[in-house]
């Protein structure tokens, strides 16, 4: 009785937070797993079937289509997001002029909800009136930019709408690494005569590798959700070109009435969070706490 | 510029003379600033031309002549499937749906970090770091389930519902925020309040909310923004009548019977992310610090 007494006030408030991480975070996951296990349709329904949702799911064309769309865009997103980010934080990091109108202006993307991004690039590129047009009236005649009702490039018009939105992100972080370099060590390679981008890529950029580790982790984190930005920039098309695991989950969900598939298939989008952020998150708790002893 | 203190920078003052490196750095930065604007442009001077000069003109020219058709049609008059009453009501819902969430979930998120800073008991922390693996679950994992415990007490497709669900998506990072904050304040100021008789709520409210603002401040610009572009929570738990800004603009965009009028969907587009980047534009310093401290921990 002690125990629950002490500190009484701390537990209650803290309750909300127990109750969510317990019912929601927690709760949540096995409900949908064991449901994944069910064959259930349009209401949630206890008939086990076993893991025939997942083999269902596994030779579904679509989930693969889905799979490897985020492939490609985890990728190519998350390198791009690094590549300009830090670019422009090394750039900005350059006691330019106007530093902070750099930023703004770097940055502002990242304050727009996903629904707008994607309609502005579906607009930009849209391959009637868009950026094709504006080039064919200056005379550009071969220029060629369909990539929005193209099956294989749709998926990277996506990519493109994505970086413009997050590299500003990526670079705040990058830049916030940079600032915290000692001088020091730029006084001692600048004696050294190293030229600067010798001593960015393989002295600095090594430094910064927390802030790099952290901007991976959420960039990646986020490639998994991508559900907004494609259902507002291409719907998931032209066909089901740019479908993504989150788009086959909601679909499953709430317009085929498969509920059975979608909680199968959101398991597997668990699981490969999971596996994304294991092992960051034994070395951010598990070994930095070993390394401090 | 003091020439004394950046005498000994590393990178050395501004240099005086142009370099060609220096040329070509302003050349390149200048360029990703345009690409970065070219959608914003586009948006703008789209929203003030007429589908005449969209059709024949180019995209990125300015207008011809202003035509201020597509704002207020945009506002009051296009429609969403069947109801034409363009982005006004989901202005109004998403107002309805950011305030309350954005004080609900913040109260909370600077009491659990209180808590949690200064009243550790066992297995505070447990609950903490699974609150906190919440915040990296995939929504899609939660949307049904959550669904289906908000029919069950009955708040399903309503204001408190959506309420409750930004409050339970909010509350991890919230609760990291306040947390570090309040964990990097002197413990001695807490053990004189605990000398002079303050128990919990005192200290909470005499001692720790006074010196709360500025990571208030980051709390809430991370929300405000959050909850006013969130399109997939708002879509499933908000219901027909309380549909936020974001679920509107897209019907308007995507339902198009008829003639699509792309000035009308780029006005709608800009209407929606005013909330946002009005808090971006004043924030500015805060809002890096809001994301930052979102992104960063301790």
């Amino acid at each position: 009785m002690y125990y629950l007494t002490k500190n009484l006030a701390s537990k209650i408030s803290l309750l909300p937070m127990i109750i969510i991480s317990l019912t929601v975070f927690v709760g949540c996951i096995i409900y949908s797993f064991i449901y994944s296990l069910t064959g259930s349709k349009l209401i949630p329904a206890l008939n086990y079937v076993g893991f025939q949702q997942y083999e269902r799911l596994f030779k579904s064309r679509k989930w693969d289509v889905a799979v490897e769309n985020i492939f490609i865009y985890g990728f190519v997103f998350t390198i791009g997001c690094l590549v300009i980010g830090f670019l422009l934080a090394v750039l900005i990091d350059q006691k330019i002029r106007g530093e902070s109108l750099f930023r703004t202006i770097f940055l502002y993307p990242y304050a727009m909800s996903f629904v707008v991004t994607g309609l502005v690039w579906k607009w930009v590129l849209n391959p009637t009136f868009g950026l094709e047009h504006s080039m064919h009236l200056w005379g550009f005649d071969w220029f060629k930019l369909d990539w929005l009702v193209n099956r294989e490039l749709a998926i990277y018009a996506v990519c493109i709408a994505a970086v413009w939105q997050g590299a500003g992100f990526v670079m705040v972080l990058m830049l916030a690494g940079l600032r915290g370099i000692d001088e020091d060590i730029w006084k001692s390679l600048s004696i050294e005569g190293i030229p600067k981008w010798r001593s960015y890529l393989f002295v600095i950029l090594p430094m910064i590798r927390p802030m790099v580790v952290t901007s991976i982790v959420l960039i990646a984190a986020g490639v998994v959700k991508v559900y907004d930005l494609i259902l507002a920039l291409t719907s998931g098309g032209p066909g089901y070109a740019t479908t993504t695991p989150a788009m086959y989950v909601m679909e499953n969900f709430f317009s085929r009435a498969n509920l059975g598939q979608a909680f199968a298939a959101s398991i597997i989008m668990f699981i490969s969070v999971v596996c994304i952020l294991a092992p960051w998150a034994y070395y951010e708790f598990y070994f930095r706490n070993k390394e401090a002893k | 510029m003091n020439i004394n203190s950046n005498n000994f920078q590393p990178n050395g003052p501004r240099p005086k003379h142009l370099t060609i490196g220096r040329i070509g750095m302003y050349g390149f930065i200048f360029m990703c600033a345009l690409f970065f604007l070219m959608p914003l442009y586009v948006m703008i001077v789209t929203s003030l031309k007429d589908m005449d000069e969209i059709r024949s003109e180019n995209l990125l020219y300015i207008p011809k002549a202003l035509s201020f058709y597509a704002w207020p049609k945009a506002w009051s008059e296009a429609c969403t499937g069947f109801v034409c009453e363009g982005l006004k009501p989901g202005l109004i819902n998403s107002i309805k749906i950011t305030i309350p969430s954005v004080i609900v979930s913040v109260s909370l998120g600077a009491l659990n970090g209180y808590a949690l800073a200064f009243w550790r008991f066992k297995g505070a922390y447990f609950f903490f770091g699974l609150c906190l693996f919440g915040a990296f679950i995939p929504y899609q994992v939660m949307v049904y389930p959550l669904l289906k415990i908000e029919s069950a007490i009955g708040i399903y497709s309503s204001l408190p519902g959506i309420i409750l669900v930004h409050t339970i998506f909010g509350m991890p990072i919230l609760t990291l925020i306040f947390r570090n904050f309040y964990a990097s304040l002197p413990i001695d100021l807490f053990k004189a309040a605990r000398i002079d008789g303050g128990n919990f709520i005192k200290i909470f409210f005499y001692v720790i909310i006074p010196m709360s603002t500025p990571i208030t401040i980051v709390a809430v610009i991370l929300q405000v923004t959050g909850i006013w572009n969130d399109f997939l929570l708002g879509l499933v738990f908000a219901g027909r009548d309380n549909q936020p800004m974001t679920v509107q603009l897209n019907n308007i965009v995507q339902v198009d019977y008829g003639v699509a009028e792309y000035n009308v969907d780029m006005a709608a587009t800009i209407l929606t992310s005013l909330v946002p980047l009005f808090v971006y534009f004043i924030s500015g310093r805060w809002f890096v610090r809001g994301i930052a401290a979102g992104a960063i921990k301790g």
